[in-house]
C-alpha cells in the first residue's frame, strides 16, 4: 500500500480520472422533471433549498419587524390595531427563531459538512430530505394560518395560562404549538444525520483532532438539538392536549402548574439560542483563520469552548424566570452559571484576537462581518452579563433592554457571521463571486442601521418601556428614541436589500469562481465551484488540520464503485477506512411521508381523531420509504475495505 | 420631576431601586471598560497583523496571554457574582415586623389594590392606584385572577410576577415623595400595553388621611342630575360589575368606584380623569381600549351626563 | 404569472378568513325580532306551517365571543341556579331539553325577559353584546356550536367535560316542566 512504487497506478492517470468522473456524474445524477424535483436527495440540493427557504422566512420576519417599528415609531399610533400587532410580534419571533435561525445553520451544515470532511454524501439523505419538507410545510402552515387571521398571538414563548384554553380562544395557540412540532421534527432528523455523518464518514486521516472547527460546531449543535428539542415538543404537545381535550397539565386548580410551562420551554429555549449561536462561533473561527492566512490559534481551546458552552447552556434556563418569585439561593446558582458561560466565549474571543495578531488579516467582506461581530456581539454578551444578576434582571426583564440584548446577541452573534459566511461560501454554492463593493456597502449599512435600531432600546428599557406593547403614551417621553429605532430598522431593511441585490446581480454577472478563490484551507475548496454531484473524485485523505495549506502531497482513496452510489465509512476516532456503503437512490417517499405527517399534524389540532386516522397515510408512506428496493440482504452491500478492494495511493 | 423619570429604573425613590441602580452603574462601568479593552485589543491585533514585518509571533507567549486574559475574565465575573449576590441580600434585608400590608390583585387589564386592616370595616379597596407613606416598609402580596401579569414600579423596585395560584410577595419602601408610574410587564393579552398603575408617595399624615377618606362610604349625590345618575348606576348594567360602597352596587368583577373621582386616571392609566374623557369612555369604551372587558353601556345624552355627574362627585 | 397566482391565493385566503378567529369587540348586534315578538314554542292550535326560527346569531361562529360568554356565565353567577350546566334550582342547560326554545333569539328573549319560576329578567342590566355572547355560550353547553369554535376547559376545578368535548344533542322542545 503506502510506500510502494505508486507512480504507475493506472487508476490515477488523467484519462482514467476523467472517465471515472464521467461515470460518477451519471451514477450520482439526480432525477429530473416535477416528480424528480421532489425526489431529489442530493445533500447539496437539499442544503441549498433549506438555505433559500430560511432566507425567505428571514425576509418575511423582517417585513413583520418593519410593520412593528412603524407602529412604535410614534406614541399612540393607530397603524396596527392591537390584535394584529400581537399576531405580528408573535409571528416575527416565531419566524426568526424557528423558521430562520436554526434552519439556516442546519442548511449550511447539510451542504458543507460532507464537503468539509471529504465525503461523497451525507448520512441518511432521504431523512434529510424529509426534514426539509417538514420545515417547509410547517412554515407554509404557519403563514397560511396567519393569512386566515389564525396567526398565534401570545408571543413566541406563548406562556400559559394566557395561551391555555381559558384565555386564548380559537385555534391560534394550537397553530403555534404545532409549528413547534413541525420544526422540531425537522431539526431532530437533520441533527441525527449530521452526527452520523461527522462521526462515521470523514476522510481517512481526519482524526478527531483534525476536524474543521465548523464541523465541530455542527456536531456539538446537533447533540444540543437532540437534548433540547424534546422538552419543547413535550410542552407544546401538552399545550395542545390541554386546549383540545381538556388535560390539566398547566391547570393549577387540578394539580398542574403554569410555571411548569416556563421551565419546560426555557429548558429548550436557552439551548436553542446557543444552537443558533454556536455554528456562528464556529464560522467566526473559520473566517478569522482564512482571512488571517494562518491556522486558527488554540484549536483545542476553541473546540473545548464550543462543548463547554453547550454543556453550561443547559444549566442556565432559570435566568429567564427571575421575576417569577423563586427562592434567592436557587436563583443565585443560575446567576453563577449564566456568568460562567461567558468564560468559554471569552476564550474564543482571545484565541481569535491571537489569530489576528499573529496572522496577516485581510479586509475582505467576510472579514468585515467577522470584525463587526466583535463589536456587536460583545455588547450583547456584556448586557447578558448584566442580565445574569438577579436584582438588575428584575428591573429590566420584559423591557426593551432585553429586546436590545437579544438582538445584539442574535444579530451580532449569528446574523453577522452568517452573512459573512454566505459571502465566503457563495462562490462554492453558485460558481460566482459576490461583488466586493456592493458587499462592503451592505455591511456598513447594516452595522450603522443595526446600532441605530437597537442601542436606544437599552435606554428605553431602563426608562421603563416594557416589551410587547403595541403603543405607549406620549407623556412618557419615549417617542424620540422609538423614532430613532424605527429609522434604524428601515436602514437594516435597506442593507438587506443591498445584499439581496448583490446576490441577484452576481448570479448573472459575477466573476466566475475557481475551486478556491479565497485560498482557504478546508476540503470543500478542493473541488469545483459548485461541486459535482459526487463531491470529490478521487476521494481525499488528510494529514493535518488545514489540508489545503499543507505542503505535503496527500494520498487519495481510489476503488469506490462508479456504478453504485458508494460512500466511505470510517472509524470514529482516527477515521481509518472501514466499509464502503451503498447510499439509497433518490426517491419521492420522503416527500410523500412529509405530506402525510403534515396532514396528521394539522388535522390533530382540530380533532384528536386526526392522530388515529392521520397515522394511516403515515404508515403507508413509511412502509413505501423503507421497503427494501433490490432484494439483496443489507450486508451484501457493505464490504470490508481491508480485503484490498479500496487502496491508498499517493498522487 | 421630568415626566420621563416617573417610570425609570435610573431614578430610584426607594432603597430597593437604589441598590439595583448601584449595581447597574457598577456593571455598566465594568462592562464598558471590558468592551473598550477587548475592542482595542482586536484593533491592535489587526493593525499588528497587517503591518508587522519581523519574526512570527511566539506561540507560547500568546498562550500565556490568552490564559491571562481568561483568568482576568474569571476574576471579573466572580467579582460581579459577588456584587450581584450582595445586592440581592441587601434587597432581601428590607423587612419589618409591622409592615404596611397591601394586596394587589391583577386582572386583565386593571389592578385591584387593597389595604389590609385587622378590622374588616377598615379595609380599603381601590383600583389602579397605590398610595404609599414615605419611609414605611410595605409588604405587597401579589395575586392574579386570570393570567400571569407582572408588578413593576421601576422607581421603587424590580418586578415580580403575579401568577394565578401563587402568592408572590414584594417588599418596598418609598423614600422620596412624588407621583410615579408602574406598568404591567408580562404580556397578558390585547391591552397589556394599557395596564398602568399610579403610585403616589406622600408623607405619613397625608397617607393616613387618604386611608380615612377611602374607608368612608360613597358621597351622597347632591343635585337631581347626580341623583338620576346614581339611580342609573345602581339599577342599570353598571351594578353587575362594579361596586359603590354604601350606595348599592357591590359587584367585584370590575374596579371599585366608591372614590372614583379622586383617581387621576380612567382605565388603568389610559385617560386622564376628566368629565369629557369619562363621557367618551362610557359612551364607547371599545373605541378607547379595544378588547377591554368594559362593554358599551348604551348610555346617551342626558342619561350619560347624569352618570358622569354622579361618578365625578364620588371623591 | 406565478406571482399573480400567489397574490390571488393570498387574497382569497384573507377574504374567507375565519369568522372563528375574528375579534368582534366593537360589534353591537341587534335582535332580529324584539324579545317579546319571539315564538317560544312550535306548538300552535290548528296545525299549519312550521314557524321558521332563525338559527343564525351574532357570535355563533366566533370563538372569542363564545369564550367571553363562558367567562360571563360564571361572572354573572348563572351557575348560582344552573350550576355548570347540570342545573340545580334552575333547569340544566347542557341537556337536550329546551323549555323556551333553543334558537338564539329565543335564548336571547329568555335572558332579557326572564321566565316563570325564578329566571330573572336581565334586560337593561346586561348589555346586549354580552347577552349575545351568553347566548352563543349557552348553545355550546349542549354542543350546539361548530366543533372548532366551542370553548375548551376552564382554568379551575372542572365539574364537567369542556364544551368542546360535548357532542351536539338534538334539541327537544319540551314546553313548561
Amino acid at each position: 500500500m503506502r510506500g510502494q512504487d505508486l507512480a504507475a497506478d493506472p487508476r490515477l492517470e488523467p484519462a482514467a480520472l476523467a472517465r471515472e468522473a464521467r461515470l460518477l456524474a451519471e451514477t450520482w445524477a439526480q432525477p429530473r422533471g416535477i416528480v424528480g424535483w421532489f425526489s431529489n436527495t442530493d445533500h447539496k440540493t437539499i442544503g441549498l433549498r433549506f438555505l433559500v427557504t430560511s432566507f425567505v422566512f428571514f425576509a418575511l420576519g423582517g417585513v413583520l419587524a418593519a410593520l412593528m417599528r412603524i407602529q412604535l415609531a410614534r406614541p399612540d399610533a393607530h397603524f396596527l390595531w392591537p390584535d394584529l400587532y400581537d399576531q405580528i410580534f408573535t409571528m416575527h419571533g416565531t419566524t426568526m427563531m424557528f423558521l430562520f435561525a436554526v434552519p439556516v445553520m442546519l442548511a449550511l451544515g447539510i451542504y458543507f459538512v460532507p464537503l468539509m470532511i471529504g465525503a461523497r454524501d451525507i448520512a441518511f439523505p432521504r431523512l434529510v430530505a424529509f426534514g426539509y419538507y417538514m420545515f417547509v410545510f410547517g412554515g407554509i402552515f404557519l403563514y397560511v394560518m396567519f393569512l386566515l387571521n389564525t396567526g398565534p398571538d401570545n408571543g413566541w414563548f406563548s406562556y400559559v395560562p394566557l395561551a391555555g384554553p381559558a384565555f386564548s380562544a380559537g385555534k391560534r395557540g394550537d397553530v403555534w404549538a404545532q409549528l413547534i412540532t413541525f420544526t422540531e421534527v425537522s431539526a431532530l432528523v437533520v441533527a441525527v444525520a449530521l452526527i452520523v455523518t461527522i462521526f462515521k464518514m470523514r476522510a481517512p486521516g481526519m482524526s478527531l483532532n483534525r476536524v474543521p472547527i465548523f464541523v465541530w460546531g455542527m456536531l456539538v449543535v446537533s447533540f444540543m438539538i437532540l437534548f433540547a428539542m424534546p422538552a419543547v415538543m413535550l410542552a407544546s404537545s401538552w399545550l395542545i392536549m390541554d386546549r383540545l381535550v381538556g388535560t390539566h397539565v398547566f391547570n393549577k386548580a387540578q394539580g398542574g402548574d403554569p410555571l411548569l410551562w416556563q421551565h419546560l420551554f426555557w429548558f429548550f429555549a436557552h439551548p436553542e439560542v446557543y444552537i443558533i449561536f454556536l455554528p456562528a462561533q464556529a464560522m467566526m473561527s473559520t473566517l478569522i483563520s482564512t482571512f488571517s492566512r494562518r491556522p486558527v490559534f488554540g484549536y483545542l481551546a476553541l473546540v473545548l469552548s464550543l462543548s463547554a458552552t453547550a454543556f453550561i447552556g443547559f444549566g442556565v434556563w432559570v435566568h429567564h424566570m427571575f421575576a417569577t418569585g423563586l427562592p434567592q439561593l436557587g436563583a443565585s446558582f443560575f446567576t453563577a452559571a449564566s456568568l460562567m458561560i461567558v468564560v468559554p466565549t471569552g476564550v474564543q474571543f482571545f484565541c481569535w484576537i491571537a489569530t489576528l495578531w499573529s496572522g496577516r488579516p485581510q479586509f475582505t467582506v467576510p472579514m468585515l462581518y467577522a470584525l463587526g461581530f466583535f463589536a456587536v456581539f460583545l455588547i450583547g454578551g456584556l448586557t447578558g452579563v448584566m442580565l445574569a444578576a438577579v436584582p438588575l434582571n428584575q428591573q429590566v426583564h420584559d423591557t426593551f433592554f432585553v429586546v436590545a440584548h437579544l438582538h445584539y446577541v442574535l444579530i451580532g452573534g449569528a446574523v453577522f457571521p452568517l452573512l459573512g459566511m454566505v459571502f465566503y461560501w457563495f462562490p462554492k454554492l453558485t460558481g460566482r463571486l459576490l461583488d466586493n463593493g456592493i458587499g462592503t456597502v451592505a455591511f456598513w449599512t447594516l452595522f450603522v442601521g443595526f446600532n441605530l435600531t437597537f442601542f436606544p432600546q437599552h435606554i428605553l428599557g431602563l426608562e421603563g418601556m416594557p416589551r410587547r406593547v403595541y403603543t405607549y403614551p406620549a407623556a412618557m417621553g419615549w417617542g424620540g428614541l422609538n423614532l430613532m429605532s424605527s429609522i434604524g430598522a428601515m436602514t437594516i431593511g435597506v442593507s438587506m436589500l443591498i445584499y439581496l441585490y448583490n446576490v441577484a446581480v452576481s448570479l448573472r454577472r459575477g466573476e466566475v469562481a475557481a475551486a478556491n478563490p479565497w485560498e482557504a484551507s478546508t476540503l470543500e475548496w478542493a473541488t469545483a465551484s459548485p461541486p459535482p454531484p459526487f463531491n470529490f473524485s478521487p476521494m481525499p485523505t488528510v494529514g493535518d488540520r488545514d489540508p489545503l495549506w499543507s505542503p505535503d502531497p496527500q494520498p487519495v482513496v481510489v476503488g469506490l464503485a462508479t456504478d453504485k452510489r458508494e460512500v466511505l465509512v470510517t472509524q470514529l476516532m482516527d477515521a481509518v477506512p472501514e466499509l464502503a456503503r451503498k447510499q439509497p437512490h433518490p426517491t419521492i417517499w420522503p416527500f410523500l411521508a412529509a405530506v402525510a405527517v403534515s396532514v396528521m399534524f394539522v388535522w390533530s389540532i382540530f380533532s384528536p381523531w386526526g392522530v388515529i386516522y392521520g397515522s394511516i397515510p403515515i404508515a403507508i408512506t413509511f412502509i413505501g420509504w423503507f421497503w427494501p428496493t433490490d432484494g439483496k440482504r443489507p450486508q451484501a452491500f457493505e464490504h470490508d475495505v481491508a480485503s484490498g478492494h479500496v487502496q491508498e495511493r499517493a498522487v | 420631576m421630568n415626566p420621563v423619570d416617573i417610570q425609570s429604573a435610573l431614578h430610584p425613590a426607594g432603597p430597593q431601586a437604589a441598590h439595583i441602580a448601584w449595581l447597574w452603574w457598577l456593571m455598566l462601568s465594568v462592562c464598558a471598560a471590558v468592551f473598550v479593552i477587548v475592542l482595542a485589543a482586536m484593533g491592535v491585533a489587526v493593525y499588528r497583523g497587517r503591518h508587522h514585518t519581523g519574526p512570527p509571533a511566539d506561540e507560547a507567549a500568546m498562550r500565556r496571554a490568552v490564559s491571562l486574559a481568561t483568568g482576568a475574565t474569571v476574576v471579573i465575573l466572580i467579582a460581579l457574582l459577588f456584587a450581584s449576590v450582595w445586592t440581592g441580600r441587601a434587597i432581601a434585608a428590607l423587612g419589618s415586623p409591622t409592615p404596611l400590608d397591601v394586596e394587589v390583585t391583577a386582572a386583565q387589564w386593571w389592578w385591584q389594590v387593597e389595604y389590609a386592616a385587622p378590622q374588616p370595616s377598615n379595609r380599603v379597596t381601590t383600583a389602579n392606584e397605590i398610595h404609599l407613606p414615605i419611609g414605611r416598609v410595605v409588604r405587597v402580596l401579589l395575586k392574579s385572577t386570570d393570567v400571569i401579569h407582572s408588578f413593576w414600579i421601576p422607581n421603587l423596585h424590580g418586578k415580580v410576577d403575579l401568577i394565578p395560584g401563587r402568592g408572590n410577595v414584594i417588599w418596598l419602601r418609598a423614600d422620596t415623595a412624588g407621583t410615579y408610574r408602574g406598568q404591567c410587564a408580562e404580556f397578558c393579552g390585547i391591552q397589556h400595553a394599557h395596564m398602568a398603575l399610579t403610585v403616589i408617595v406622600e408623607p405619613e399624615p397625608q397617607f393616613e388621611a387618604w386611608l380615612v377618606k377611602e374607608r368612608r362610604a360613597a358621597e351622597a349625590p347632591q343635585t337631581p342630575e347626580q341623583q338620576r345618575g346614581r339611580d342609573l348606576v345602581a339599577h342599570g348594567s353598571c351594578a353587575l360589575c362594579h361596586s359603590v360602597q354604601g350606595d348599592g352596587p357591590s359587584a367585584h368583577l370590575g374596579p371599585d368606584l366608591t372614590h372614583f373621582a379622586s383617581r387621576p386616571t380612567i382605565a388603568a392609566g389610559e385617560l386622564e380623569n376628566t368629565p369629557e374623557n369619562l363621557a367618551a369612555w362610557l359612551a364607547d369604551p371599545q373605541r378607547i381600549k379595544v378588547g377591554s372587558r368594559m362593554p358599551a353601556t348604551g348610555l346617551r345624552g342626558d342619561d350619560l351626563q347624569a352618570v358622569v355627574a354622579y361618578l365625578e362627585q364620588l371623591k | 404569472m406565478r406571482r399573480l397566482w400567489l397574490v390571488s391565493v393570498a387574497a382569497a385566503l384573507i377574504a374567507v378568513s375565519c369568522e372563528r378567529e375574528a375579534r368582534r369587540y366593537r360589534d353591537q348586534p341587534q335582535a332580529a325580532v324584539p324579545p317579546d315578538g319571539v315564538r317560544l314554542t312550535t306548538l300552535r292550535p290548528g296545525g299549519g306551517n312550521d314557524i321558521a326560527v332563525s338559527r343564525e346569531a351574532p357570535f355563533s361562529d366566533n370563538a372569542q365571543a363564545m369564550a367571553e360568554g363562558k367567562r360571563l356565565y360564571s361572572a354573572f353567577n348563572c351557575n348560582g341556579c344552573h350550576a355548570m350546566g347540570g342545573g340545580s334550582i334552575g333547569p340544566p342547560l347542557m341537556d337536550d331539553q329546551w323549555i323556551y326554545g333553543d334558537a338564539p333569539d329565543q335564548i336571547y328573549s329568555t335572558i332579557v325577559q326572564g321566565r316563570p319560576d325564578g329566571m330573572p329578567s336581565f334586560g337593561g342590566k346586561i348589555p346586549d353584546q354580552q347577552v349575545w355572547e351568553l347566548v352563543a355560550y349557552v348553545r355550546s353547553m349542549s354542543g350546539l356550536a361548530p366543533f372548532d369554535v366551542k370553548p375548551g376547559r376552564n382554568d379551575d376545578i372542572g365539574a364537567r367535560p369542556s364544551e368542546a368535548r360535548t357532542p351536539a344533542t338534538g334539541p327537544r322542545q319540551t314546553g313548561h316542566r
